[in-house]
């Protein structure tokens, strides 16, 4: 076909009606920061195809997993069928990098909100760079309580946190105590960075308040490459009960080095992340069996929301879906549902909406009570439960109305 | 008991720091190109343990030296393709291309075998001895076992053959060795191929107790930098020496001080030891 003067005069008012659909339907787009390399980069991988899966639910119709908001029909409705649109940045495991990719998204790419950071450490920068441009930021996996403690405008967190952790495994313990085992003396070995010191603090704050004295307290690296004078610490202290908030690589040596030096503490909680993470159970499940974890996630009964939610993850990954990555993804779904409800993509109006969440649990694919932000930007109605390594999955072992399968103690290792 | 048990670590994880070190004071030494791939060569020859045993169902009687075999052609290849041309350029070009390559295989890693962690089954040679309560595992014996023997064989064949004198004279003077009739291409390259060997049976041997995922590398290499400047440069036994004194310091330091203490302990004693001994414990001034 040759460029004749007539078809460029054609093509003028055709590509005029492109543009204008091209405006109608302009794709909303949101900034995600995850580990995508570095040592988590195996749980940043894991979100994101949960993630990926959420994008292609909300944008295309998907009737079979109603009542889950914006599932049936395609696209934001409120925005004329707006199309969701994911800029991944790599946080390379780094608070810096996190920070710039923040920046990136938001001067650049000019995203209308941000979500992430997996790593507490790097949420925590991240996140204060959208405060300072005042852009939502959304955090549905990262726990470190002092997230919501600084008096952010535009920070929200869906997931539940540590001093509700704290109080988990102390109502947890209480319950194993009356079973007549020994409880009292409660370690807690973990990473040094916002993840780890928090959480820690956080249980140790929720037990002196209480009336109770936590044991040993170890803090290390997680990128070691050794971890056997930990171990070695325990074995001379002989706690109860010990609490591991670590990393992946760390919980993999800690699974390892129990089994070389012939260790196994009676009761192993292990605070979700590293013992969460898809390649904890491939690579050291067999050594870790009886290790409880927390989690918000349950693929429930044939039919529920959590169960379809799972099948369609399972297609797509070849994997049962977890704690880890249904906790963002419930984070993501609450974000474009703010979006939708807002009608603009002005970060205002998204502020104001997210403000005003309240999803009942029927629309949830977590198990939380609801999602209802508190004035910290907290969801105070977020909720976990006791999960227990059986075989090659965590099932729900306590409180007993979610427990599908019996507390088996001691840890087996 | 348990002070014996942190000495037998200490001990074993030095061994194991003095191996993952091997091959890199070779071409560190040797060739003085510092190669910042060489955590990632490691990588690679943990991923070969890995999939021999996994996929192709080899023992590791026969995956270490196939990861040798692999990787002594990796070195070699590496020399002529890359390290040969930019020897010729500025230093900075040296340290940027090995860079370079490190990113570069660790980024084909994660893209091919994904950044999942995976791990050889424990007991693949052998379990755990108890010996009174002292607990040593097979595994580890073995690496620190082979560190010994990796480092002896080095050290004879650089100092005791024809061919180690060739490659000593070839990194001394280049134009010099030449001169008398050795041709320095052959030799730089075999010297990259047996250090990029040795750091094949380390990863392989590594893999047999430890994670592996596209990042591992990273996680041993600042503490193998410091064990061969530490034992000084191009010596083998003394990079021998110092990964034994790093993984023992760094054991104790970490029961009595914690462990999130010990890597400052151990580069603190470091930056000591430096300002007496520059040249490293072994180095020559």
């Amino acid at each position: 076909m040759s460029i004749t003067r007539r078809s460029v005069l054609l093509a003028v008012p055709a590509l005029a009606v492109l543009r204008q659909r091209a405006e109608a339907a302009a794709p909303v787009k949101l900034g995600y920061i995850e580990p995508l390399t570095g040592n988590s980069a195996a749980a940043g991988h894991a979100i994101k195809q949960g993630i990926d899966l959420l994008v292609d639910v909300i944008n295309k119709p998907y009737p079979q997993l109603a009542p889950l908001p914006l599932a049936a029909t395609s696209g934001l409705p409120r925005l004329g069928g707006a199309k969701i649109e994911v800029i991944w940045a790599d946080n390379q495991g780094s608070p810096a990098v996190g920070q710039s990719d923040a920046l990136r998204l938001i001067t650049q790419d000019h995203v209308v909100a941000l979500l992430g950071a997996y790593q507490s450490n790097i949420t925590l920068t991240s996140s204060a760079v959208a405060e300072r441009y005042g852009i939502p930021y959304l955090t549905g996996e990262s726990v470190a309580s002092n997230l919501t403690e600084r008096g952010y405008k535009w920070f929200f967190r869906t997931t539940p946190y540590a001093p509700q952790f704290a109080k988990l495994y102390f109502d947890f313990l209480a319950n194993v105590a009356k079973m007549g085992k020994p409880t009292s003396k409660v370690a807690i070995v973990h990473e040094n960075t916002d993840y780890g010191t928090s959480v820690a603090q956080s249980i140790t704050k929720f037990a002196t308040e209480h009336g109770k004295k936590i044991f040993l307290t170890i803090s290390y690296n997680a990128n070691s490459t050794d971890v056997s004078p930990q171990v070695l610490s325990l074995k001379s202290a002989k706690p109860d009960v010990v609490i591991f908030i670590s990393y992946t690589s760390d919980s993999i040596l800690y699974m390892k080095t129990f089994q070389t030096l012939g260790y196994r503490p009676p009761i192993v909680i292990g605070d979700d992340s590293g013992f969460s993470d898809p390649s904890f159970v491939t690579s050291v499940g067999n050594l870790a069996q009886g290790a409880l974890n927390r989690s918000a996630y349950a693929i429930g009964k044939s039919g529920s929301l959590s169960y379809k939610m799972n099948a369609l993850y399972k297609k797509k990954t070849g994997r049962d879906l977890d704690d880890s990555v249904a906790r963002p993804m419930q984070g993501f779904m609450v974000m474009c549902d703010a979006i939708n409800r807002a009608g603009s993509t002005k970060p205002e109006a998204i502020r104001a909406a997210l403000a005003a969440t309240d999803m009942p649990p029927s629309e949830l694919i977590t198990a939380y009570k609801g999602v209802k932000f508190n004035k910290e930007g907290q969801n105070f109605l977020a909720y976990s439960m006791m999960t227990e390594l059986q075989g090659k999955t965590y099932v729900p072992v306590w409180p007993p109305k979610e427990a599908i399968a019996k507390l088996q103690l001691p840890f087996k290792g | 008991m348990i002070l014996l048990q942190l000495a037998a670590d200490g001990l074993l994880l030095g061994a194991v720091y003095a191996l993952f070190s091997s091959g890199l004071t070779l071409i560190w030494g040797m060739m003085n190109v510092v190669n910042f791939a060489h955590g990632d060569f490691v990588m690679l020859a943990m991923y070969i343990a890995f999939f021999s045993f996994t996929l192709l169902k080899l023992e590791p009687i026969v995956f270490v030296p196939l990861a040798a075999v692999l990787l002594f052609a990796l070195g070699g290849l590496v020399y002529y393709a890359l390290v040969r041309h930019v020897m010729r350029g500025p230093m900075l070009a040296q340290i940027l291309s090995t860079f370079g390559l490190a990113l570069f295989l660790r980024y084909t890693a994660l893209w091919a075998f994904s950044a999942n962690f995976v791990s050889l089954p424990s007991g693949l040679v052998g379990g755990v001895y108890d010996l009174g309560g002292l607990r040593l595992a097979a595994s580890h014996l073995i690496a620190g076992f082979s560190a010994l023997l990796l480092t002896l064989g080095l050290h004879l064949l650089l100092t005791r053959t024809d061919l180690g004198s060739r490659m000593l004279a070839v990194s001394e003077d280049r134009v010099a060795a030449e001169l008398v009739g050795v041709r320095p291409d052959p030799m730089q390259a075999l010297a990259w191929g047996l250090g990029a060997a040795a750091t094949g049976v380390a990863g392989a041997l590594i893999a047999l107790f430890f994670y592996v995922s596209p990042e591992v590398g990273n996680s041993f290499l600042l503490l193998a930098f410091v064990t061969v400047c530490l034992g000084g440069f191009g010596s083998v036994p003394g990079a021998l020496l110092a990964g034994v004194a790093i993984g023992v310091i760094e054991s104790f330091s970490a029961y009595w001080l914690g462990p999130a203490t010990k890597d400052a302990v151990v580069l603190a004693l470091f930056i000591l030891l430096l300002w007496v001994r520059p040249q490293g414990l072994f180095g020559r001034a």
